[in-house]
């Protein structure tokens, strides 16, 4: 990177990633939000939410942490409980190592505050041609990790204040994969990886249930995949 | 709370260790300066696309077939992001297309 101005770099920086993530901005301005109400509810006020959202940040896994902090005090139950649910990090890693490669200091950020969302963009939208990648990859990952936080501490302040219904509106976040699932079919080469995607996640979902359907359908995926490599390779 | 502050410390370090373990893991098994095995880069070639169907079915994994609505609502919505995506190939208007109609679906329609 030249040596501008941070300030303008920063700046040049987020608007660059930021049209990319909008959709990610709408569903964890209300999903984070609901979180800080949520905790607030169960007596852990705005400090403690936004705590846990800076430190700990993964959407899913700090829902459940709400039950694991209305409990008896388990700390291994907790640790073991966020691997198992966050499992999934561990094929972004493998899908990233490449992209991430050679990003000096950034990556370790990178890195620290890859969840579903930031993987799902990085992976799959090309940065605008006048950007450099390292930026791009950056801008997505502080803005959305910013909306998480923001919108927690904000949802442990306000309460249950907002003055419209919202019902729905995290919706946004699967209509975001929708679309992003059919940028990658647009590809012919990943179809395969496409379809193999919904079916195991599908047999994982009726054999095993909404709560323990991804791993198994991790495993499922890994598996065929695997198999299929031969198939493709020849 | 339920919990001491500092055991609610102690399960917020706990979350973040296990979160955070899961998102090293691959990058410090192959690291930078070592070409990963074949498997592994052909993995990481296939596993976006696979990743975006999971996470699909994934966000829709509490959608009750069986009770009314019977999952309408969220087969409609999907069915207009895609249709609005293949139709406009413009990513904001596919979401927020089917994000609208999803809200109206489920707090107007099927309430």
């Amino acid at each position: 990177m030249s040596k501008t101005n941070p300030a303008v770099r920063w700046g040049r920086l987020l608007r660059t990633a930021f049209p990319a993530t909008v959709p990610v901005m709408t569903g964890f301005l209300v999903l984070g939000f609901a979180y800080g109400v949520l905790m607030d509810t169960k007596g852990y006020g705005p400090l403690w939410s936004t705590l846990m959202s800076l430190l700990a940040f993964g959407g899913s896994m700090q829902y459940v942490a709400i039950t694991l902090l209305t409990t008896v005090f388990d700390p291994i139950q907790a640790f073991l409980l966020s691997v198992m649910v966050n499992a999934r990090h561990l094929f972004y890693g493998l899908a990233l190592l490449e992209k991430y490669k050679g990003l000096g200091k950034v990556r370790g950020f990178l890195i620290f505050a890859l969840c579903d969302e930031t993987f799902s963009l990085v992976s799959t939208v090309e940065p605008p041609a006048d950007v450099d990648r390292k930026d791009f990859y950056l801008g997505v990952s502080i803005l959305n990790y910013g909306y998480w936080v923001l919108a927690t501490a904000v949802g442990g302040l306000m309460g249950d204040l907002i003055p419209f219904d919202t019902t729905g509106l995290d919706f946004a976040l699967t209509a975001l994969f929708v679309v992003l699932f059919m940028e990658q079919w647009k590809k012919r080469e990943n179809r395969f990886a496409g379809a193999t995607g919904i079916v195991c996640a599908v047999v994982a979902l009726v054999i095993f249930g909404a709560e323990q359907m991804v791993i198994p359908a991790m495993i499922l995926m890994a598996v065929i995949l695997l198999g299929g490599r031969k198939r493709v390779c020849s | 709370m339920f919990l001491t502050p500092v055991q609610t410390i102690i399960m917020i370090l706990a979350v973040m260790a296990g979160t955070q373990l899961t998102r090293w893991l691959p990058f410090i098994l192959f690291p930078e300066n070592k070409k990963p095995p074949e498997v592994v880069l052909y993995l990481g070639k296939v596993l976006p696309a696979a990743v975006m169907g999971l996470l699909v079915v994934y966000c829709l994994r509490n959608t009750n077939f069986l009770q009314a609505p019977h999952g309408v609502p969220e087969v409609l919505a999907v069915a207009a992001v895609a249709a609005l995506h293949w139709w406009k190939g413009n990513v904001l208007v596919s979401i927020a297309g089917g994000t609208a109609l999803y809200m109206l679906l489920v707090q107007v329609i099927f309430a």
